[in-house]
């Protein structure tokens, strides 16, 4: 981890959970970035982290906007520092809600327009800032408040769905693997126009389980394909290291559904579909990887 | 320089001198020309500003927003449904003290579909903090929109300015128009609260109820400010260029006994109104309300007062009616007219007058006294 900066850009005195793995990420982000960085951030855990005012925990300016506004304000924020001459990063960091749901119009838009920004979604696959109700990206078969009795309907495709904006960059990431984070936040960083990554942050509190198995939980994501991680430049996909080992011997779907609280008592048949749909997307990225290779 | 346009184009073309850095916007009937007019200015290099085609309203203040922190001047232009759709990020333009001008071409609120001319669009938006003007005259738009610029960028306002113009009945009508060269009327803006990655700072984030108290005090202070910064700013430009505004326009009001108030075209229509009426021995006079927000102050002692609203609260009452019985302490006739584009003539105006009947509502059109 040589390469990493020593430098902090999120202090200790942050409001998040213990076992946080989303301010986990934003640390690694926000080291790739630098200090030349303004954080443009919807309601969402974030919102809550930085501290109270007149307080920050942010050693980088930090906008806060409402919900559905993260990216058109970014575009806004982008287009003005480029009539300023100045090359300031413009990041977006907003949760999987304030992403796959309200503001995605406001994103699609953004990626449409060509705005040159980051967009961040860390997905903690609900509204974890409101105590848990369900998002677009609440998995097939998890309990949360609002779906008591366990999700019916599958999580949204949005990679998928930033993918048919032929973003120059994209990619998945996860917190448990911070250099794998930085490396790419670092790389989306270097092209002209939007780029957009897509990071998996288990939420104790949210998922039910213990607060120190927070990165034991995101590695059993990648371990069980369930995530997978992978950068996709100019068309060309590349699944990175740890999901390549994860396909040639995956573990069993179960040891990653099993120590979570929110999968507690999923009927089989959800199972079965998540498996499903797990091979279909591994198969699916390895055919893209090896046709665009 | 002297040309004959449309409300819309006078607009955009002072929009071009203000020489905003980013303008966002989304087109809407009947404010589409502006947006079309700034989007050609700039394609054609005439105007130096980054042009945001968003993809709705929302994000189109959203983009206004995250232009303005930077410390940029900034411009959008809207209507009615926009206006609404906008009004979660009008809310934090006002709280977040970011002095982005628009002008809202007032038009009514469906259902049914209708995009006449109506105010209840903008008196919706009217407890956000935004400073609201009414324009009555296409020189009056491009005007006032070259003065929107100073006084919402001035550091003892620092909110933003909505310029209100009817929807077709000025927004499309064309009248002579005398455009200026601004030189150095608009300061450089100087925000200073942008955002500066040098000195790192947190905004819009949590607030305890002590911080959210002092906020909103400082936004109704500087409301209260902006009277003065907007009396100056009217002074120097009739200095400047010969054209005079105030707060309110008032016309034979000297020696009138009823005084007949309104805002925007049927303001000035009402003008018409009193010459007829004093040519039949009423003292009558008129006072156009300009700016809405800060809300003038007006001496109305011992008057009739006959207000016209071309906007409505539901279970309430016309929005202008009774912010004037509130701040001035009277009663007054109270007549709506003119929703959803509907035709009120110089004569329909004097007959309210004549037929006043003062303590009670009236619905124009219905021919209903409430």
């Amino acid at each position: 981890m040589a390469e990493i900066p020593k430098e902090e850009y999120l202090k200790k005195c942050t409001s998040a959970c213990a076992g946080c793995s989303s301010s986990l990420t934003l640390r690694y982000v926000l080291k790739a970035a630098g200090h030349d960085t303004v954080l443009v951030v919807p309601a969402c855990c974030t919102s809550v982290i930085q501290g109270i005012y007149p307080n920050t925990a942010m050693n980088v300016p930090v906008y806060n906007v409402a919900f559905a506004a993260a990216a058109a304000c970014a575009s806004g924020m982008s287009e003005a520092f480029r009539s300023l001459g100045r090359k300031t990063n413009v990041i977006v960091y907003a949760g999987d809600g304030g992403t796959l749901d309200i503001g995605i119009q406001s994103m699609s838009g953004a990626f449409e327009r060509g705005t040159d920004f980051l967009y961040i979604c860390y997905d903690n696959e609900a509204y974890g800032n409101t105590g848990m109700q369900r998002s677009g990206a609440t998995p097939l078969g998890a309990r949360t408040t609002t779906t008591p009795t366990g999700k019916t309907v599958e999580k949204k495709d949005i990679d998928a769905i930033a993918a048919a904006h032929h973003l120059s960059y994209m990619a998945t990431a996860c917190s448990a693997y911070p250099q794998d984070i930085y490396k790419k936040v670092a790389k989306a960083l270097t092209f002209r126009g939007p780029t957009f990554i897509h990071i998996l942050a288990p939420c104790p509190p949210g998922w039910r389980y213990p607060a120190e198995k927070t990165i034991e939980m995101g590695k059993l994501a990648v371990k069980s394909g369930m995530w997978v991680l992978y950068e996709r430049e100019n068309n060309k996909l590349t699944i990175s290291a740890p999901s390549k080992a994860a396909m040639r011997k995956p573990i069993p779907l179960e040891e990653y559904l099993g120590p979570q609280g929110r999968f507690k008592g999923i009927d089989p048949k959800s199972i079965e579909i998540l498996k499903q749909r797990l091979a279909d997307n591994l198969k699916h990225l390895a055919a893209e990887e090896e046709a665009s290779a | 320089m002297k040309e004959i346009a449309t409300g819309n184009k006078a607009i955009a073309k002072a929009v071009k001198q203000a020489l905003p850095d980013v303008v966002a916007a989304y087109p809407i009937t009947p404010q589409t020309e502006i947006v079309e007019t700034i989007a050609d200015f700039v394609t054609s290099g005439q105007m130096k500003s980054r042009y945001i085609p968003v993809e709705s309203e929302h994000s189109a203040m959203a983009a206004c927003i995250g232009a303005s922190i930077t410390g940029v001047r900034t411009f959008t232009a809207t209507s009615a449904h926009g206006l609404l759709y906008m009004h979660e990020m009008t809310n934090w333009a006002a709280g977040a003290r970011l002095p982005i001008v628009m002008a809202n071409v007032n038009r009514s609120l469906g259902p049914g579909w209708n995009i006449w001319a109506e105010h209840t669009d903008a008196m919706q938006e009217r407890d956000t903090g935004w400073l609201q003007v009414y324009v009555s005259t296409v020189q009056e738009a491009y005007d006032t929109t070259l003065m929107a610029f100073r006084i919402a960028e001035h550091n003892d306002v620092l909110l933003p300015v909505m310029v209100n113009l009817d929807g077709f009945v000025l927004s499309h009508i064309m009248q002579p128009l005398d455009t200026v060269e601004p030189g150095n009327f608009i300061p450089p803006i100087h925000l200073p609260h942008a955002i500066d990655v040098k000195n790192p700072a947190g905004y819009g984030g949590l607030t305890g109820p002590d911080q959210h108290f002092k906020f909103r005090w400082d936004i109704e202070r500087s409301i209260r400010d902006s009277e003065k910064v907007i009396a100056a700013t009217e002074a120097d430009f009739a200095k400047r260029f010969g054209r005079k505004y105030g707060p309110v326009e008032e016309y034979r009001c000297e020696d009138a006994d009823v005084i007949l108030i309104a805002l925007g075209t049927l303001g000035k229509e009402a003008e018409v109104a009193i010459d007829i009426l004093r040519k039949e021995g009423i003292k009558a006079g008129s006072m156009r309300l300009r700016w809405f927000r800060p809300f003038p102050k007006l001496d109305l002692t011992g008057k009739d007062v006959v207000v016209i609203d071309r906007d409505y609260s539901f279970g309430y009452g016309g929005i202008v009616a009774h912010e004037i019985m509130a701040k001035c302490h009277c009663d007054v006739f109270s007549v709506i007219a003119g929703l959803g584009g509907q035709e009120v003539t110089y004569d329909d105006i004097a007959e309210f007058v004549r037929k006043r009947r003062i303590g009670t509502e009236f619905w124009f059109g219905v021919n209903a006294h409430v």
